[in-house]
């Protein structure tokens, strides 16, 4: 939509990378955004893995599913055969279950698990908790599957990632490892997550609201993602309202100057009294609403200055239910986000 | 909407703080304007004048808030200023209709009593709900009541922030410019810096060469800027020293935006349990005379514990560890007490806890564990200010009959704007009625707590005259509205 043009082509979508990072200012449907993405990719027959990390089983609730254990579960289905899975990742198992993998230890973990040594590690180093979570996403981005014919487990990976204001600090985990585990295992499997946070590998995508605060933190999440080197993907835009006046009347509407004779007519004309009280508080509606549109015009623009490729879902007056996700999904293959 | 500076009728810029605690208690003129959703506001009042405040109706039987729930009923001081009399103007711009009135059979959050009496109001509630704006409103209306306010802002937008003259963090805090003193308070507004806090406590605790070696600490330098849980910590870290000070009559604590709003009250335990913890003790036992004997005890798995915690995480860091914690440990008397003593000031008479809501599902579902989380442990809940609520001015016309006409109107190819406006009107009485049910399915859960709704803004706030229109507006306050 309104920024493709000004984006430099070989950043532009539809985004085929194999891992997707969603992130958002809290408030502005990030969750939404990474299942309607997850849909959208698995759409055609592909199998998608949608995943999150903060524990706050918000996947399940947006698909409508009892509290998802630690283990992958297909949520939905997608039109074309495909098929979505979802994670919740808790670091506590993901370290467990790292024990195990590495050094066969995931007993001796389970016992250690009872004395808290699982949350002494996890919350000794701050970084070593996002090094599982991410470590995890690596793990399932990579996972060989020979029966599948890409020979991979997931065709793509969705991460329902923490907030924008945290976003470069949980991906840019070898530096926030770098002062504490200068090598050994954790520093190694750091140094794995990077590599998958290639920029032909992966993308972070930035939801935000047309509102200041939101359109502010995605402006300085850019800049920190692009500061640490991380790849930056698309702006998708929630929540967006179409203008219902004509242009002419938007103005009109916010300087209180609608021809209310005209209005009172028009309603009159469908068998509604258009008593002096309820026009004037149409007009007042009118006018909240035009304020709004010129504000999201403004914000709009500073988007577009970003130089990213933008995508945009409306606000639906009756919210969120799987129904819309779908709907979602669907528009943002048509505007290829996704091929 | 319509900021209240741009109507020349309105008789609310320039707020009377004055005015607010000697205006009559019951609303004069109130059958006027009220037109179409006149039985609404009928209905609506009498749960004003029974809107004691929440802790009233969190039961007496809890030990900690009888003594102050009794302070607060009947107080005098009321804010619903008996000057609206004034008739309906001729005016063509567009005029804010009255506010929705209150959900009748709901306690309302009388914002008033609360700022007039508290000593500690904490904001808390998930990302994104307007949690820092609410602060700072109630902020400000408290000190323009008459009151000597700081408000501890963790994370502010930078606009607010430059509104309140937070242009840097110097982690003290700092007297806010343009706060109307006519009753005689005032406002400081500080932003935390959560590493400088944590210095400073190491810094008052020890002297100077070991304060030095502990800042030096690699494992020190991670945990004070980065821990989960350390923001949470030195908030409260921070709430401590404001009030051990007593310079300020009322300080309003905003919260850290944490994944969920629960890591809120446990973070500083969490730090409090991790710093002072059984497993650092174990760690540090056989470094201490005396300590083999434990280690016996415990012997094999702290044996495997220490491989494991070497395999992950390095040698390096374990002796970082050991050095950090045995620094702390002959520094101040443990972690743990200091976070029971956070808590207790929490839990103490003066101290009201406001949980800030969006009308969306997710937040006022974190909303409502947060109430009973607060309940479980005995915090004193003030109530529920549910930010960001469209109302709906038109509300006779439903949304059916609204689309209905435009459709109509569009069928015959007449009266466009009647159509456009008629849409529009659909669209916003259906987001508000979702909004409603939203809210009612928390109400329903938690009738008695005490909530309040605050009409969502056109624009992000980011001066002193917004944040007073908010505050105006948290209160009841029917000055807010412009309804000449």
């Amino acid at each position: 939509m309104t920024g493709d043009d000004n984006a430099p082509a070989a950043t532009a979508g539809p985004w085929d990378c194999r891992l997707h990072i969603v992130t958002g200012k809290g408030g502005t449907g990030k969750t939404t955004i990474a299942g309607a993405l997850a849909v959208a990719l698995a759409t055609g027959g592909r199998r998608v893995l949608l995943t999150e990390v903060e524990g706050r089983q918000q996947i399940a609730q947006l698909f409508d599913t009892p509290p998802l254990p630690y283990r992958e579960r297909k949520v939905a289905s997608a039109p074309g055969g495909g098929e979505v899975f979802a994670l919740a990742i808790d670091a506590d198992e993901a370290l467990l279950e790292y024990l195990e993998m590495f050094y066969n230890l995931r007993r001796a973990g389970r016992a250690l698990g009872r004395i808290g040594a699982v949350d002494f590690a996890t919350t000794v180093a701050p970084g070593v908790r996002d090094v599982l979570l991410t470590g995890k996403v690596k793990e399932a981005v990579n996972r060989p599957d020979g029966t599948r014919p890409s020979g991979l487990a997931y065709d793509a990976v969705v991460l329902d990632a923490p907030p924008t204001g945290r976003i470069a600090r949980f991906l840019n985990v070898t530096a926030e490892v770098a002062g504490l585990a200068r090598m050994g295992p954790i520093r190694a499997q750091a140094d794995s997550v990077m590599a998958v946070l290639a920029p032909e590998r992966a993308a972070v995508h930035l939801v935000t609201l047309l509102e200041e605060m939101p359109v502010q933190e995605t402006v300085d999440g850019i800049r920190e993602l692009r500061e640490v080197g991380l790849p930056v993907g698309a702006v998708v835009v929630n929540m967006v309202r179409s203008p219902l006046l004509a242009p002419g009347d938007l103005d009109l509407a916010r300087r209180g100057q609608l021809d209310r004779e005209e209005l009172a007519t028009g309603i009159k004309e469908t068998g509604i009294e258009p008593t002096e009280e309820l026009i004037s508080n149409l007009a007042w509606e009118a006018a909240q609403h035009a304020e709004r549109v010129a504000l999201e015009t403004a914000q709009r623009a500073e988007i577009a200055a970003l130089g990213r490729p933008v995508y945009e879902v409306p606000l639906l007056a009756d919210g969120v239910d799987l129904g819309s996700l779908y709907r979602f999904a669907e528009m943002l293959r048509a505007q290829r986000m996704v091929a | 909407m319509t900021p209240a500076g741009e109507n020349p009728a309105d008789p609310t810029t320039g707020m009377d703080p004055a005015g607010g605690s000697t205006g009559g208690r019951g609303r004069a003129g109130g059958g006027d304007g009220a037109g179409e959703s006149g039985s609404g506001a009928t209905a609506g009042k009498p749960t004003r004048a029974a809107g004691s405040r929440a802790t009233g109706s969190r039961a007496a039987g809890k030990k900690t808030t009888t003594g102050r729930a009794k302070a607060t009923p009947g107080s005098p001081r009321k804010a619903t200023g008996a000057r609206r009399a004034t008739g309906r103007g001729q005016r063509t711009a567009p005029s804010r209709p009255r506010p929705r009135p209150h959900p009748l059979g709901v306690p309302r959050l009388d914002v008033d009593a609360m700022l007039d009496t508290e000593r500690i109001i904490v904001c808390c509630g998930s990302g994104g709900v307007g949690k820092t704006t609410t602060a700072a409103a109630l902020a400000l209306r408290a000190a323009e009541r008459g009151r000597r306010v700081v408000v501890l802002t963790i994370d502010p937008a930078r606009r607010l922030a430059q509104s309140l003259g937070l242009t840097a963090l110097d982690n003290n805090p700092r007297e806010v410019a343009g706060v109307d003193p006519a009753a005689g308070g005032r406002l400081d507004a500080m932003m935390l810096d959560m590493k400088r806090t944590f210095d400073e406590i190491v810094l008052d605790h020890s002297t100077p060469e070991r304060a030095e070696a502990l800042l030096a600490n690699p494992f020190y330098q991670s945990l004070s800027s980065s821990f989960a849980g350390t923001q949470e910590y030195m908030a409260m870290e921070k709430l401590g020293q404001l009030d051990a000070s007593g310079s300020w009559d009322l300080i309003v604590v905003d919260t850290p935006p944490t994944r969920s709003a629960l890591d809120f009250l446990d973070a500083p335990n969490r730090l409090g349990d991790f710093l002072d913890g059984r497993l650092l003790r174990l760690l540090l036992a056989p470094a201490k005379a005396g300590g083999r004997a434990y280690a016996k005890v415990i012997g094999a798995s702290l044996g495997m514990f220490t491989r494991v915690i070497t395999k992950v995480l390095g040698a390096q860091l374990l002796a970082d560890v050991s050095q950090f914690v045995a620094a702390l440990e002959t520094m101040f008397g443990g972690f743990r007490a200091r976070a029971d003593e956070t808590f207790r000031l929490l839990a103490a008479p003066g101290t009201s806890f406001v949980v800030v809501a969006a009308p969306e599902a997710a937040a006022l579902r974190e909303a409502s564990y947060f109430v009973d989380r607060l309940d479980a442990d005995g915090m004193p809940l003030a109530g529920l200010i549910v930010n960001r609520m469209h109302f709906c001015a038109a509300s006779a016309l439903t949304v059916e009959r609204g689309l209905a006409a435009a459709e109509n109107l569009t069928d015959h190819g007449e009266h466009p704007l009647a159509a456009a406006v008629l849409r529009i009107h659909a669209d916003r009485a259906r987001l508000a009625e979702r909004e409603v049910r939203l809210r009612e399915r928390f109400t329903s859960a938690h009738p008695d707590t005490a909530l309040v709704e605050v009409e969502a803004l056109s624009e992000d706030v980011h001066d002193l005259a917004g944040l007073r229109e908010i505050g105006r507006a948290l209160a009841g306050d029917e000055r807010a509205a412009a309804a000449g």
